[in-house]
């Protein structure tokens, strides 16, 4: 979102001074909630995913790699291996519908540029609840889809739209749409004209400018959009709940129901750390190139 | 002389067709994003409760929502949870972003980068490691957790924003304010926290309509009594469709309208950033 977001230089005062004591005292609600209610979390819970549960479900800890043993079970590991499925196809087909439609938008005029950018921001901010309700009742089988495509009598049944993959990814997609298109749009604005004519100049086809000229110059902008798609997709779990109907679970649902249904607290923590190294291991991979950064 | 031809026909945004194609595509991709949200408006309008036929006008489903004591007290618990984290979130946001900012301390760069942890980790990691600490300490998962737990996904947003605003401002602004006599503190009231001021309501704004939207992180560290219109919402969304819930996402999608355009607004003074 914020441009400086991340940026290895944040502002600084050219004559800041040296903390002295007072300093570190207006400082120190900032350190406390960023320690107590992030660092000591987060510690925590890797504490907890290395620990026993009691017959009633509480915690006993007590140090045991039992919950990690189990994880490297195939049930959980397809899990796995769904969720990173459907964030991946979620960012591919991002890339695909939300590219032609930056571009254009940061090719246009000022005016038609600022409405159209308006226009994205407004989805982007509407509860994901009120989104997914919308596909929801477009896909149910009392839905629009099929009382269109009974009323056309090309079908005599519902067709089976909801709780299947179709549904997750589509689900996936409409949520995280506008955060492809917003830094992939903000490259196409930096676009120098002058890169793209000399490409013509020389004799290149729109193809050849496109692939040669136009797509490495907007690379940093695809790259912070994946880094913002594909990332939150895999840990995503509401959406997928919602239009997968627990009958194609990722492993958001499964950590959620550990805590909450199974009460296997420990499990369900071993299973979030795995997911927080996919999450750290897919931002490295994702954020490594330098300007991707300063897109997103 | 091939080249100026070339230059005539050929425009750096690619031939006709390829303009077009690229026009197309994009009222393609914004249907694609506004139809659903726009039938779900009309047919909160619809008199049959299932199925998609119109079958004429009525205000019914609106009215109630209206008398949906369940859903209108957790409104009230959501704006009550809104407001009480939102201030928090903006006071613990702009003292950091200010303390960051007019010194330096020795951890500076570790500390700007775990700022950035709680705005990207994936929200059920917060919410479970949240609900842990919540336990472990023994405490009474209800609003105080909530709301401790919206400050903590909020104000990094508040922050980093700040900061942005503070990159732009003219660093003798606060020393100016001392030769003319102010104390340190006169100076920052009365002269940097004016200049601050359109950052301070963009990032109060996008505190409060984060918390107001959070359904992930909540559903872990909230009780029975604190919980909140999102957590509602889901509730009646899994059960399948209600035009109840039509009429609420209009209402909704109403609201979000008008905070975008209320952040635009705020963004307007400071565009030479």
């Amino acid at each position: 979102m914020g441009g400086a977001a991340f940026s290895d230089t944040a502002a600084s005062h050219p004559a800041s001074a040296t903390a002295g004591w007072k300093a570190w005292l207006l400082l120190a609600p900032l350190l406390i909630w960023l320690g107590v209610f992030v660092a000591l979390p987060t510690a925590l819970l890797i504490l907890t995913s290395f620990s026993k549960r009691d017959a009633l479900g509480r915690v006993i800890y007590d140090f045991t790699l039992e919950n990690y043993l189990n994880s490297f079970n195939p049930t959980w590991l397809t899990i796995f291996g769904n969720s990173i499925f459907y964030a991946f196809l979620a960012t591919v087909i991002c890339v695909v519908v939300g590219y032609p439609a930056a571009y254009t938008i940061g090719r246009a005029s000022p005016r038609v540029r600022h409405l159209l950018l308006t226009l994205v921001m407004i989805p982007f901010w509407t509860s994901f609840l009120i989104r997914t309700y919308a596909w929801i009742s477009i896909l149910s089988e009392q839905g629009l889809a099929n009382s269109l495509l009974l009323a056309s009598r090309i079908f005599t049944d519902p067709l089976p739209m909801m709780y299947t993959p179709f549904s997750i990814v589509l689900g996936l997609v409409y949520n995280y749409l506008p955060f492809m298109i917003l830094p992939i749009y903000t490259s196409v604005e930096k676009l120098d004209n002058s890169l793209i004519e000399a490409a013509y100049d020389l004799g290149a086809g729109p193809m050849r400018a496109f692939s040669r000229v136009i797509i490495p110059l907007t690379k940093p902008g695809i790259a912070a959009g994946a880094l913002l798609v594909f990332v939150p997709a895999i840990a995503m779990y509401a959406i997928t709940t919602l239009m997968g109907g627990g009958s194609n679970p990722t492993i958001g649902e499964v950590i959620q129901n550990q805590f909450t249904k199974a009460r296997n607290q420990p499990f369900g923590a071993a299973l979030g750390v795995l997911l927080m190294l996919l999450f750290l291991v897919s931002f490295l991979i994702l954020s490594r190139r330098k300007n991707v950064a300063h897109a997103a | 002389m091939v080249a100026e031809a070339a230059r005539g026909w050929m425009r750096p945004d690619g031939p006709t067709w390829v303009r077009w194609l690229g026009g197309g595509w994009t009222v393609l991709v914004f249907a694609f994003l506004y139809l659903p949200i726009v039938l779900l408006v009309v047919f909160s309008f619809n008199e049959t409760k299932s199925g998609f036929r119109w079958e004429g006008f009525t205000l019914k489903w609106y009215e109630a929502l209206f008398q949906n004591r369940v859903l209108l007290q957790a409104f009230g618990n959501t704006l009550m949870i809104g407001a009480a984290s939102t201030l928090l979130a903006t006071v613990l946001g702009t003292l950091g972003a200010w303390m960051l900012y007019r010194y330096r301390f020795s951890i500076h760069r570790t500390l700007e980068a775990f700022i950035f942890v709680p705005m990207i980790m994936p929200e059920i990691l917060m919410g479970v490691s949240l609900l842990v600490l919540f336990v472990i300490l023994n405490f009474q998962l209800g609003y105080l957790t909530v709301i401790i737990a919206h400050v903590t996904f909020t104000f990094p947003f508040v922050l980093v924003g700040m900061q942005a605003r503070l990159q732009g401002m003219d660093p003798f602004l606060e020393e100016a304010a001392m030769d003319l006599g102010a104390t340190p503190w006169q100076a920052f009231t009365k002269v940097i926290l004016p200049y601050l001021m359109p950052a301070i309501a963009s990032g109060a704004l996008l505190a409060f309509s984060l918390s107001l939207d959070d359904y992930i992180v909540t559903v872990f560290v909230t009780g029975a009594e604190s919980q909140t219109l999102p957590l509602k919402v889901y509730g009646m969304v899994r059960v399948g469709l209600n035009p109840q819930l039509n009429a609420l996402s209009a209402l909704g999608i109403i609201l979000t309208i008008v905070l975008v355009l209320a952040s635009e607004r705020l963004k307007q003074p400071a565009k030479g950033m």
